[in-house]
C-alpha cells in the first residue's frame, strides 16, 4: 500500500507542463534535509517546492482525511453505505464555507464555516433518525442525510443567486465542482493540523470503534461508554471532512468508496482499515487530482471525475452489497 | 450461601412507562436461574434492566451485595456478562477477532489486546468447542455457531454473571441441547467457581433440564419464584400462559415436560 502511494506520488510529479523526474525530487528532498547539495534546476525547485509540491500533499492530505472520516462514519454507524456525502456532512460543510466566500473571510474562518455547517448537519440527521421511530434506522439515516444534503443544497443555490457574479460567482461555483488547482502553501498548512488533529482520537480509540459496530446495547455491555465514543468519533471525522472540503471543495464518493475498498482487501478490524484507508485514500485521490490535470487542455474539475467513478461503485454496491460487501 | 446476584424489589420500564415492578429474587454463586413467561412479560425488559442498559424505576440490583446503582459501562461489564438473541455484528470479523471484543473492559480504552486478553480468548473458544472456528467470518457461520461464539465472548469477559437471553429462540433441537449443556457446565465450574446464570427462555422443560431456580414473570410481576418443581405446575402453567398443560416424567431418570394437552386437531 506504501509502494503504491510512492508510485503515484513520483507519477504526479511527473506529468505536467515542467515534469519532475524522481531522481530530481530526491535530490531536492535530500538537499533541504542538508544531505549533499541540490543539483536541481531553480524552475524545477520552484515547481517542486510551490506548485507541485503543496499539491501533491494537500491531495495526499484531503483523500486520507476522507477516507478516514468514511470509515469511522461507517463503523459508527453500522453500515457500509454511508460516508461524509450520504450524512448531509459534505452540504453542511460546503453551506458553512460558501457563506465564509460570500463574506470573503480568510481561509481559517472559511475552515471553521465549514466544520460548524458539517457539524450542524449531521446533527441535524442524527436528531431527525432518533425522532423517528419503528422504521429501519439505516433507512431513515440515510433519507434524512439526502432531504436535509438537499435542503443545503438550496441554501448554497441561494448565496450563488446573491452572489457577485464577477468576483464570488465563479469562486463559488469553481470551490463546488472540486479542484485543487489553487492550491497554495497556505492552504496546506492549514489543512495539516485539523485533520492531524481529528485523526489521533480515532487512531486512539481504534478497538473500542470495533466494538461500537455491534450496537450500542452490546457496546454498552461490552463496556464501552457509547455515547462519549460517538460523540468524540463524530466530531473527530466532521473536523477531518469539513478540513478537507474547505481546501479542495466537494470531492465525494472518496469517503464512501475507499473505506469501502480497504475494508475488503483487509477486512473490518480498525486497526487494519485506519492506516489501510488513509495510504489507499491519500494514493487514490493524489491519482485521480493527476488525471484532473493531465487529461484535457484546461483542468477537468476533480469533484466531477471522483463522481464519474463513485457512482456506478455505489450502484454496484447496492445491487449486489447486502452480504456480499463482506 | 451468599447470593451473587440479588435483585431487591426492583421497578423496570422504558422511559416513563412501568413495564414490572416488585421484582425480588437471589440466586448464587454455580446456580443457574431460568426466566419465564409469556410475550410482553417483561423479560427482556428484566434483563437489560439487570444488566444496565436501562435504568431502574425502583429499587436495586446487587452483585455480591454490591450496589450496581450509579456503575460505569465497564465496572458492569467486569460483573455481568451478556449473550444477545442474536449478535448484531454486521461487519466480517472472524470469529476469534468477535470473541476478543470479549475482553474490552479487562482493557483501557486507548490499548491494544495484550497477550492475556488473547489467550483468554482462545480459552474461551476452546472452552466452548469451537476452536475451529476462530478464522471463520462472522457472517458465514450458522446461528447455532454463533450462538456459541457470543457464549465464548461473554467467557472471555470473565463476569460474575452471565445473561443469556432467549439463547435457544432460532436454533435446531440438536443445537438447543448443546447450548444449554453448555449453559450448565459454565454454572458448575470445572474445578474452580461456576458462574451464576440467567437465562430466558419460552420452553419450561429446558428450566427443569437446567436450572437451579425459576422466577415466573407475568404482567411485570413475579408471579412465583423457587425451585423448577416448585414453579411449575399445571395449575401455574395454566394460569400464567391461559392454556391447558400437563407435567409429565418421562424416560428412565424421570425428567420431565410440559405438554400443552390443551393443543387438539379441530374436529
Amino acid at each position: 500500500m506504501a509502494a503504491l502511494l510512492v508510485a503515484a506520488v513520483c507519477v504526479a510529479f511527473s506529468i505536467g507542463a515542467y515534469p519532475v523526474a524522481p531522481g530530481e525530487l530526491a535530490g531536492l528532498l535530500a538537499a533541504k534535509l542538508g544531505l549533499g547539495s541540490a543539483a536541481v534546476a531553480p524552475a524545477v525547485e520552484t515547481v517542486i517546492w510551490d506548485i507541485r509540491g503543496p499539491r501533491v500533499l494537500t491531495a495526499m492530505l484531503v483523500g486520507a482525511g476522507l477516507a478516514a472520516s468514511g470509515a469511522a462514519y461507517q463503523g459508527l454507524f453500522r453500515n457500509p453505505l454511508v460516508s461524509p456525502d450520504i450524512l448531509g456532512v459534505s452540504s453542511g460543510a460546503a453551506l458553512g464555507a460558501v457563506l465564509g466566500i460570500f463574506a470573503s473571510l480568510p481561509v481559517l474562518a472559511i475552515q471553521g464555516m465549514a466544520f460548524a455547517g458539517g457539524l450542524l448537519a449531521v446533527g441535524v440527521v442524527l436528531a431527525v433518525a432518533s425522532a423517528i421511530r419503528g422504521r429501519d434506522p439505516v433507512l431513515v439515516l440515510v433519507l434524512g442525510g439526502v432531504v436535509i444534503g438537499a435542503l443545503l443544497g438550496s441554501g448554497v443555490a441561494l448565496l450563488k443567486y446573491l452572489a457577485d457574479p464577477y468576483n464570488q460567482l465563479p469562486a463559488i461555483t469553481f470551490w463546488l465542482l472540486g479542484s485543487l488547482s489553487a492550491v497554495n502553501r497556505g492552504d496546506l498548512a492549514a489543512l495539516v493540523p485539523p485533520v492531524a488533529v481529528a485523526l489521533l482520537p480515532l487512531v486512539l480509540l481504534r478497538w473500542r470503534l470495533d466494538v461500537m459496530t455491534l450496537g450500542d446495547e452490546e457496546a454498552t455491555a461490552l463496556g464501552v461508554p457509547v455515547r462519549v465514543v460517538r460523540i468524540v468519533v463524530i466530531v473527530a471525522a466532521t473536523l477531518m471532512t469539513a478540513a478537507a472540503v474547505s481546501v479542495s471543495g466537494i470531492v465525494g464518493w472518496v469517503g464512501l468508496l475507499v473505506p469501502h475498498l480497504a475494508r475488503l482487501m483487509v477486512g473490518p478490524a480498525f486497526v487494519r482499515l485506519l492506516p489501510t484507508a488513509v495510504l489507499l485514500g491519500a494514493a487514490y485521490l493524489l491519482a485521480v487530482d493527476t488525471l484532473a490535470r493531465s487529461l484535457g487542455p484546461v483542468e477537468l474539475p476533480l469533484g466531477v471525475l471522483t463522481a464519474l467513478i463513485g457512482t456506478p461503485v455505489f450502484l454496484w454496491l447496492l445491487a449486489f452489497g447486502k452480504r456480499g460487501w463482506s | 450461601m451468599s447470593a451473587r446476584l440479588s435483585v431487591e424489589d426492583l421497578a423496570f420500564g422504558y422511559g416513563e412507562r412501568v413495564v414490572g415492578a416488585g421484582v425480588g429474587f437471589a440466586v448464587a454463586a454455580g446456580e443457574v436461574l431460568c426466566l419465564l413467561g409469556p410475550n410482553g412479560g417483561g423479560k427482556t425488559t428484566l434483563f437489560k434492566t439487570l444488566l444496565g442498559l436501562l435504568p431502574p424505576r425502583g429499587g436495586r440490583v446487587r452483585v455480591d451485595g454490591e450496589d450496581t446503582a450509579g456503575w460505569s459501562p465497564r465496572r458492569r461489564a467486569l460483573a455481568f456478562g451478556y449473550v444477545p438473541q442474536a449478535g448484531a455484528g454486521q461487519f466480517p470479523f472472524t470469529v476469534r477477532e468477535m470473541v476478543l471484543m470479549g475482553r474490552t473492559a479487562h482493557r483501557g480504552a486507548f490499548s491494544a489486546p495484550a497477550a492475556s486478553d488473547h489467550a483468554a480468548a482462545e480459552a474461551a473458544l476452546e472452552r466452548l468447542g469451537i476452536g475451529h472456528l476462530a478464522e471463520r467470518d462472522w457472517l458465514r457461520i450458522s446461528g447455532g455457531e454463533r450462538q456459541m461464539a457470543l457464549i465464548a465472548r461473554a467467557l472471555a469477559q470473565a463476569p460474575r454473571v452471565l445473561v443469556l437471553d432467549e439463547p435457544t429462540a432460532s436454533l435446531d433441537f440438536g443445537n438447543q441441547v448443546r447450548v444449554l449443556e453448555q449453559v450448565r457446565r459454565l454454572a458448575d465450574g470445572e474445578g474452580g467457581e461456576g458462574l451464576t446464570v440467567v437465562f430466558s427462555t419460552h420452553h419450561p422443560e429446558q428450566a427443569f433440564a437446567i436450572a437451579d431456580r425459576v422466577a415466573l414473570l407475568h404482567g411485570g410481576r413475579l408471579a412465583r419464584f423457587g425451585t423448577p418443581d416448585e414453579v411449575i405446575t399445571a395449575a401455574m402453567m395454566r394460569e400464567v400462559y391461559g392454556t391447558e398443560v400437563e407435567v409429565v416424567a418421562v424416560g428412565a431418570d424421570g425428567m420431565r415436560v410440559c405438554l400443552p394437552v390443551g393443543l387438539k386437531r379441530p374436529g
